[in-house]
């Protein structure tokens, strides 16, 4: 049974503390929009923030997570409208989209420790969420203008 | 209202899929609101008689499996509340395409999109039309029936508001969302003519008018946002693998490690006693020609994903390897080479290339090498089963639903009736989701279990036994004649072909394979002699997009860049004369065979244009600035390629960086006929751009004693937020709507690699003629 606080609500999991955080909230907790796509920690789609710091979901178990503050994308803000979801909105930067709850976890932790990033600290903090379909020109610009409104 | 959709179980389907959020409005883009403000007093289109009306084609859409339907009443619902329901019967796995036809038929009956609720049909050709979405088909084949059902129901409920208003059909017209009678002034909303107006007759195909071009409100204006861009902002969209069922298990397969490979012994007993695991199910499945059936292995399953995936390391299984246990990449690629150093079959023949090349002053020669790839969609394949008694019902990011419902059917003995397939998005699909082994799997599991399944392909189970792009093995040979002059072209093509994985040993490559780049090519050399071979396949090959394409285009685009090299000459002029006047190509008089497929389009009305082809070239290369000076370490590479009936050309900036191939700049310019939703057409130029990139530095999958090399992110690279093309442009030409709008899903890929290889031979000298070619080279 691990304790943590998912999207501010105090939650008791019951499933081994050796179960990665990711599929303890698909499979338990029903929260399906952290996807799974690689497992080891290379692909970033499974990205939540645990205690505010952007984590591959997939890397964490529930035992390094006791206590903690988890937040998904489902969470990240009441009605879905934090600047870096409405940044990706209006720059319709999906394709198939699945990888996009990773790539805005991980947004929205590098806007929260560092509000006006260079490109290249965009690049290099993006780095580990791959987009297949090719999305990245248009992640690099929402999260530029997630950050400056342009 | 909404009845004729419930029989149909589309509003089931949606109800299941969007179980998670509010039916939310479709967003549209701010800043066209004023234009829609400026636009609504134009917006009524005339309906006395049919006016701007276009004139039907044929397209291949009529001869796909179950064909076309424009039946409006099974494609759209009015609620008396206003809200228009419009069935998106393709699947979206990226292209946009969820959005793009609904959004076709929404502007030309008067809707408005703010009022428009898109739900994914079940997968049922019968009712919907063919729904294989593959082939970068789906605006190609459904832009006009598309069309005629916004246009019927936009005169159904003109018909109806007339007859409520007692004056005659030229006397009201439609505006946005609203009929308008045109001397009194009253309005009447279509929800509150829906009833009336859906119980009309459909009128006939003659008795339609149609909006002119400048009446578009959304299609060609760029003001829509795609359908599903809330929830996949949010976290609400449902992929295959999120569908939650009661009751539901969650299952993984460990898999044979060579392709047909079978248990030879099996201990699970301590994955039996693994915490959460419920069953431990061999299925069978996956020899060579595998087909579309499961992929089969060791199920575990078991209360959550993470108790399967556990416990599936716990099983004790000896595998037997079977025929295709000696399968080497290397062996092969010499095997390959050894048959391109020698006569082949030939497949085209125009003039007399042995007496070219013995007439030559000169013949220029090279091969090329291009490793299998795996899809890798950001989505490994997952489905979700409930089979009962007498009926199933299933959820999965299939790209053609109605085959995986059938195959479904079959595998688990059941009549087609009884099955029900939902389609979910698709984390992307490449050719991949074709493909459906992972559906099927899950419903015979579901089906042994007694309870609802859902199969979970790990990256490992995807990266390792992919439907593979083929491998293939490319010679060409160019006849020069002492003025410098081709006059020979030779194109011989050595590759395992995807008829092997459904037919035994096949002796010939499909005319698909054949019509993808190789026989269609649009050079005017006086001869042209295209020869293929077809080495045993010992793996499932399948499609990727753009196919063979991919590795036609690198060979012939790199080589006429060698040749240009060669002869001293810039590579825009040798492509332009290669390619030869402008002119609609003859394929007769060029000697292309009679089974020439073009995509499966009639070839008077789809035919290869040599001037079209030069002229996304030309842009392309004006818009890079072709010919201007490079700094040290950046070389600029061209390429241009027709597939998909639609012509695309690549130029490159490639930026070599302490050995790094960069690409700080790509204009690709495309020819795809009628442009319907530019902004997604420039999304999936961007979107080639990237996996062209990455096809050409990181993608091979090889086989050592039968079994994949590669397994996940580490070993089979992407190109990352760190290195990718930096700034892409795409330039779309220009056309009215009479131009057959195209496809672009595809075509975008196959002038990528060669145009960044060509951009490294000038930037370095280096030739690179095996892909991939790696992130960082020797200079």
């Amino acid at each position: 049974m691990a304790r943590i606080t998912v999207n501010g609500e105090a939650r008791e999991i019951d499933a081994p503390e050796a179960t990665p955080l990711l599929w303890a909230l698909r499979d338990t907790l029903g929260l399906t929009g952290s996807k799974y796509g690689c497992g080891v920690g290379l692909c970033g789609a499974c990205t939540v923030h645990v205690d505010g710091r952007a984590e591959r979901s997939c890397m964490l178990r529930l035992g390094d997570v006791e206590g903690a503050t988890v937040t998904t994308i489902e969470g990240l803000h009441p009605q879905g409208d934090h600047p870096v979801q409405a940044a990706w909105r209006e720059l319709s930067v999906p394709q198939c989209g699945f990888c996009q709850a990773g790539q805005i976890m991980q947004a929205a932790s590098l806007l929260e420790e560092n509000p006006n990033p260079t490109d290249e600290e965009i690049a290099s903090a993006m780095d580990g969420n791959i987009c297949r379909c090719g999305c990245y020109e248009r992640i690099v610009a929402a999260v530029r203008l997630a950050a400056t409104g342009s | 209202m909404l009845s004729h959709l419930k029989e149909a179980g589309v509003l089931d389907a949606a109800a299941g899929i969007d179980a998670t959020g509010p039916l939310r409005p479709l967003a549209i883009a701010k800043l066209d609101r004023r234009m829609f403000l400026a636009g609504a007093g134009v917006g009524l289109a005339a309906l006395a008689a049919p006016a701007h009306a276009f004139e039907p084609w044929k397209t291949g859409g009529s001869d796909m499996p179950n064909g076309l339907v424009s039946d409006p009443l099974v494609f759209v619902t009015i609620d008396p509340d206003g809200t228009v329901t419009i069935v998106a019967h393709r699947s979206e796995m990226g292209t946009g395409v969820k959005t793009s036809l609904p959004m076709v038929l929404a502007d030309e009956m008067g809707a408005d999109w703010e009022r428009v609720r898109i739900v994914q049909a079940p997968g049922d050709e019968p009712r919907y039309g063919n729904q294989n979405t593959d082939g970068s088909r789906s605006m190609r084949h459904h832009i006009q029936t598309m069309r005629e059902m916004g246009a019927s129901l936009r005169l159904m409920l003109a018909e109806a508001a007339a007859e409520r208003w007692g004056v005659g059909a030229g006397a009201v017209s439609v505006g946005v969302h609203e009929v308008r009678e045109a001397m009194g002034g009253q309005t009447l909303g279509f929800g509150d003519l829906a009833e009336a107006a859906l119980a009309r007759p459909v009128p006939a195909r003659e008795a339609l008018s149609f909006k002119d071009e400048s009446e578009f409100r959304y299609i060609g204006r760029e003001v829509v946002r795609i359908a599903d861009l809330r929830g996949i902002t949010d976290g609400s969209a449902v992929y295959g693998a999120d569908i939650r069922l009661p009751g539901m298990k969650y299952a993984v397969i460990a898999r044979p490690p060579v392709a047909g490979g079978k248990v030879a012994s099996l201990n699970a007993e301590a994955a039996l006693a693994a915490p959460g695991v419920e069953r431990v199910e061999t299925l069978e499945g996956g020899a060579l020609p595998a087909g579309f059936g499961p992929l089969g292995g060791v199920a575990v399953i078991a209360s959550s994903t993470w108790a399967a995936l556990d416990a599936r390391d716990l099983l004790e299984i000896a595998w037997e390897a079977g025929p295709h246990g000696g399968y080497d990449s290397g062996a092969y690629r010499a095997m390959m080479e050894e048959m391109a150093a020698r006569d082949a079959a030939i497949v085209r023949d125009r003039g007399d290339w042995p007496a070219a090349k013995a007439a030559a002053a000169r013949v220029v020669s090279a091969t090329y090498h291009q490793a299998h790839m795996a899809h890798a969609s950001m989505e490994p394949p997952a489905a979700v089963a409930d089979v009962r008694a007498d009926r199933a019902e299933i959820w999965a990011p299939s790209q053609s639903p109605y085959d995986a419902r059938k195959d479904v059917a079959k595998a688990l003995g059941m009549e087609i009736d009884q099955v029900t397939l939902h389609v979910t998005l698709l984390g992307g699909g490449f050719g991949r989701k074709s493909k459906g082994d992972f559906v099927t799997e899950a419903a015979l599991l579901s089906q042994r279990v007694g309870a609802p399944v859902l199969v979970q392909w790990t990256r490992e189970d995807d990266i390792r036994h992919d439907y593979l792009h083929t491998t293939s093995v490319e010679r060409l040979e160019a006849a020069v004649d002492g003025e410098g002059r081709v006059t020979g072209w030779l194109h011989r093509s050595v590759a395992p072909t995807i008829l092997s994985t459904f037919a035994p040993n096949p002796e010939a490559a499909l005319p698909i394979e054949l019509g993808m780049g190789l026989v269609d090519t649009p050079f005017a050399t006086p001869a042209l002699r295209c020869e293929s071979a077809v080495p045993p396949a010992h793996a499932r090959i399948g499609w990727w997009r753009a196919v063979s394409n991919v590795p036609h285009a690198f060979a012939i685009q790199s080589f006429t860049h060698e040749l240009a090299t060669e002869l001293g000459r810039d590579h825009r002029a040798v492509l332009l004369e290669l390619i030869g006047p402008d002119r609609v190509i003859d394929p007769k008089a060029e000697g292309m065979p009679d089974d020439l497929w073009n995509y499966g389009e009639p070839y008077d009305g789809f035919p290869i244009d040599a001037g079209r082809l030069k002229h996304v070239l030309n842009v392309a290369a004006d818009a890079i600035g072709w010919g201007s000076e490079t700094p040290e370490g950046e070389g600029l590479g061209l390429a241009v390629h027709r597939s998909f009936v639609s012509y695309v050309a690549a130029a490159v900036r490639v930026k070599i960086d302490g050995g790094q191939v960069r690409v700080p700049e790509v204009h690709m310019a495309v020819d795809c006929g009628f442009a319907a939703n530019p902004e997604r057409i420039r999304s999936q130029m961007e979107g080639a751009a990237v996996m062209g990139m990455t096809a050409t530095l990181h993608s091979a999958v090889t086989y050592r004693d039968g079994a994949a090399e590669q397994s996940n992110f580490n070993d089979y690279q992407m190109v990352r937020a760190t290195n990718f093309p930096e700034k892409v442009t795409t330039h779309i030409v220009d056309h009215p709507f009479s131009v057959k709008a195209t496809g672009v899903g595809e075509p975008g890929v196959p002038p990528v690699p060669p145009a960044i290889c060509n951009a490294i031979f000038a930037a370095t000298g280096k030739r690179f003629r095996s892909l991939p070619i790696g992130e960082y080279i020797d200079v």
